[in-house]
């Protein structure tokens, strides 16, 4: 590929990755003026000229050929239901979008923007102290967090307050209120702007779960409801409702994305420079294998470089935090056989459950109009709202329904039983159009020993390193999650005058890595107080390597029944915090055990 | 050839397609130009049937974006060959046909559509994975074929061709309407085998590639005159509904469709 790599300047600190995570790092601890230099695999971006209108509302370059996503050409993954399985690569792109490029994921995500709950944190010991350690399945690896909602309570607040959120509180202080989530953990203050409208599905939706006795609430959407200037000076423009968000750049900075808020604060640091189609191939150790020295990446013309750092933050996607740590050698390698190793340990994704919804013919839905986030949601059997040991499962999900798009390739929803092509298949799609919704379910997903990511022995990527591989299923509890929360989605859609509801999946399907599903997957690189049981401590500080520090939904335990981007921005701000503070003063392991 | 019931490029007369495409000739772009001068209107008793609103075609009317003019220039293709082309017309004239309620995939341009997607970094398959080794794999684990897009499409055009050559002694295009649904049913179904594709494989990116031409932003040379827009009341790509959202709850918004192209 290249010749000897050459060896540039050093920095202070490398930051791989240029998303949220990376983003919100960057911005702050721009007043510091430390040398800091961001690698992104991807191209630079920015709302002008690149996501304007009309071009930006491009629905088969945008949400069809995935324009904004990772390209498999140069790096994807291999992927396997079981241990027994010969995984083989992910060739084309389905059931999950990765970012590339300035931005990342945040240019293109739809802006679900949630605060855990406290179990959600805390899932392992929450569960034990109200079931005993029996409930727990013997293959399950389940964990805590480190740490708990309250200490990140203020970061979870900042984080909604960079992204301009629309949403009502159910828990301000304690006080429940009604319309908010109710079931949400106590909020120190309302959010920072008031929820989105609603389309004429929510408002069935809202009335039935009520009549049900549920306490359905407006989600909380990163899509700014009105004009919003947030506590960093960055303007937002107010939503148009345009219905080209999810998988597109908004071209009115409604929907909050880092390009434009917390990257070109980043540049208020004269010392800060982004390195744009730039792949790191690995963290360089030095002879102990306790001391980062630096970076190795490729450039766009394919030169590699050494890149030499005191510091290193991977915040890159989930897949590239726990790759970088596999090809460089950074903690030990998960072993599935033994159970033992952290590294690829933990991996886990979400749970889809939910169901269509025929509406009477006259309906009209017009589900062009809307925005990603856009949905009325209920949280009653999500987290551990449930009796655990009626419903025969750990977790639970969130159910929804919202308007979002209504592209017609993406969005052309037919009845069960209609034909896929030829004359009948145009009646139906013409019959359904208006009338045909449905609810959404997000699940948890607890950890199991039998699913993991480690290195594939056979497959390469363009820069010649072994692919990540996963391997994953769903397990018994997530069957019966999924089971459970179609059945109570089903009721909804029949009280809110559905005429026909019916399933969206097979029964107990296998995971498929080929139809989309959603951009949550989790762990991998988890951060706890365990050195046996998790990569990073609760720093996310690799416990191995000091001068490692690991940011993203790679360090989640489990995944919970909702979106991983609230907690990822708020433990963006407390690694920040926790850097200035405290390690850039004393570098060195945070935690000794 | 009498039992022919060929597709019908951009409107034209069937009928008069024929003539040409049974004169020996694969019926290529130029002879569906010609075919167009003859003007010839009249279906011949006994030769199929034409289906209600056959003659029903967004291209044959000025469109609302603008492209009015009574007929548009027949289309250019610079990647697909004749024989592909006469096949995919009859394919995607099949998967979405013209009926009463507006024009089907053919009419609005999915060919054309095709011939640029498999023709450009789609069909290249630019965004995909094709590093060996090859294993054929689970459902599960997606697509695992060595084939670009492109190499798919076309060979299994080959492949349906010598089937249909072999079964019915007559190309695919050539095939009634009916036969061409048993055809693509047997695909899908993978009731069919064929030598060089898995047969499930190349109908479903087919049926992708036909609803994409069908349903696309007319830049891309489908979806001519926004018609499936219009057939579904999709208002297109311009709209700004936050002062429209609660009004519009429950109530048809109809408008004519706009195109990134009108906005430009």
């Amino acid at each position: 590929m290249s010749g000897p790599a050459r060896t540039l300047k050093p920095v202070d600190i490398a930051i791989v990755g240029l998303g949220w995570a990376g983003g919100i790092v960057a911005k702050e601890l721009a007043a510091t003026q430390l040398k800091i230099v961001a690698f992104e695999r991807g191209v630079p971006r920015d709302t002008a000229p690149d996501f304007l209108a009309p071009r930006i509302h491009d629905e088969l370059r945008y949400n069809i050929r995935h324009e904004l996503v990772q390209n498999l050409r140069k790096e994807t993954l291999t992927f396997r239901n079981e241990p027994a399985q010969q995984a083989l690569p992910m060739r084309r792109l389905g059931s999950f979008l990765p970012g590339d490029g300035v931005g990342g994921g945040g240019t293109h995500w739809s802006g679900l923007q949630w605060r855990w709950l406290e179990w959600e944190h805390k899932m392992y010991s929450g569960t034990v102290a109200k079931y005993g350690r029996k409930i727990i399945p013997p293959d399950m690896n389940l964990q805590d967090w480190p740490i708990d909602y309250h200490e990140l309570e203020p970061y979870y607040d900042r984080f909604e307050k960079l992204c301009g959120t629309s949403g009502k509180a159910g828990n301000l202080n304690g006080r429940r209120i009604d319309g908010g989530n109710i079931f949400e953990a106590p909020r120190k203050s309302e959010y920072p702007n008031p929820p989105l409208t609603p389309a004429h599905n929510m408002l069935l939706f809202e009335k039935a779960a009520r009549d049900l006795g549920y306490h359905p609430f407006p989600t909380p959407a990163a899509n700014a409801s009105r004009a919003y200037i947030n506590p960093d000076g960055v303007a937002y423009g107010p939503c148009h409702y345009c219905g080209f968000c999810t998988g597109y750049g908004c071209e009115v900075n409604a929907k909050a994305s880092p390009h434009f808020t917390v990257i070109p604060l980043a540049h208020n640091n004269p010392n800060f420079e982004v390195r744009t189609r730039s792949t790191v191939l690995r963290v360089n150790l030095d002879s102990t294998r306790k001391r980062a020295t630096g970076v190795t990446y490729v450039d766009a013309r394919g030169r590699e470089l050494v890149q030499p750092a005191d510091l290193v933050i991977l915040s890159a996607y989930v897949f590239g935090n726990v790759h970088l740590m596999l090809c460089s050698g950074i903690g030990q390698p998960y072993d599935f056989q033994s159970n033992t190793g952290v590294v690829g340990r933990n991996y886990a994704y979400q749970s889809a459950a939910g169901c269509g919804a025929l509406f009477p013919r006259g309906t009209h839905m017009n589900p062009f109009m809307g925005s990603g986030a856009l949905s009325t949601w209920i949280d009653d059997f999500n987290g551990d709202h449930q009796d655990f040991t009626s419903t025969g499962y750990i977790g639970g999900g969130g159910l929804s329904t919202g308007s979002n798009s209504g592209a017609p390739i993406g969005h052309h929803p037919i009845a069960p039983g209609a034909p896929r092509w030829g004359a009948g298949w145009k009646k139906a799609v013409i019959d359904g159009y208006q009338r045909l919704s449905g609810i959404a379910g997000q699940g948890s997903v607890m950890s199991y020993r039998q699913c993991y990511l480690d290195l594939d022995p056979t497959y390469h990527d363009s820069f010649g390193r072994p692919l990540l591989r996963m391997t994953f299923d769903w397990q018994e509890n997530e069957h019966r999650l999924m089971e459970n929360l179609s059945g109570i989605a089903s009721g909804i859609a029949r009280a809110m005058g559905a005429q026909e509801v019916f399933a969206r999946r097979g029964h107990r399907q296998r995971y498929s890595i080929a139809p989309y599903q959603t951009t949550h997957n989790t762990g991998g690189a988890v951060f706890g107080d365990d050195p046996g049981a998790s990569a990073l401590n609760r720093h996310l500080q690799s416990w191995d390597v000091s001068n490692v520090f690991v940011l993203g939904a790679s360090a989640f335990p489990q995944n919970a029944g909702r979106n991983p981007t609230g907690p990822v921005g708020a433990l963006s701000y407390r690694l920040a915090d926790t850097l200035r503070n405290v390690y850039l003063k004393h570098p060195g392991p945070l935690v000794h055990v | 050839m009498g039992r022919n019931d060929s597709h019908n490029p951009r409107g034209l007369p069937r009928r008069a397609l024929l003539k040409v495409a049974a004169a020996g000739a694969m019926a290529g772009p130029w002879a569906f130009g010609r075919a167009h001068d003859m003007k010839d209107r009249a279906a011949r008793p006994g030769e199929g049937t034409v289906e209600p609103g056959a003659m029903h075609s967004a291209a044959a009317t000025p469109s609302a974006g603008g492209s009015a003019g009574a007929t548009p220039a027949p289309p250019v293709y610079t990647f697909l060959n004749v024989q592909e082309v006469a096949f995919l017309e009859a394919a995607v004239d099949t998967l979405i046909p013209a009926d009463e309620s507006g024009p089907g995939a053919l009419e609005v341009g999915a060919v054309l559509f095709m011939d640029r997607q498999l023709g450009g970094e789609f069909g290249r398959g630019d965004r995909l994975y094709l590093q060996g080794p090859f294993a054929e794999g689970t459902p599960e684990q997606g697509y695992q074929l060595r084939m670009t897009p492109a190499e798919l499409v076309q060979a299994g055009i080959a492949d349906v061709n010598a089937y249909a050559q072999k079964a019915y002694q007559s190309r695919f295009e050539a095939l009634p309407a009916d036969t061409r649904v048993t055809v693509l049913a047997g695909l899908e179904q993978h009731n069919i085998e064929l030598p060089t594709v898995p047969a499930g494989q190349f109908f479903e990116v087919l049926l992708e590639l036909t609803q994409q031409g069908f349903f696309c932003d007319p830049i891309y040379g489908g979806n001519r005159g926004k018609a499936s827009w219009k057939m579904l009341g999709f208002p297109g790509i311009g709209g700004m509904y936050a002062d429209k959202i609660a009004e519009y709850r429950n109530r048809p918004y109809g408008t004519d469709p706009v195109g990134i192209e009108d906005l430009l």
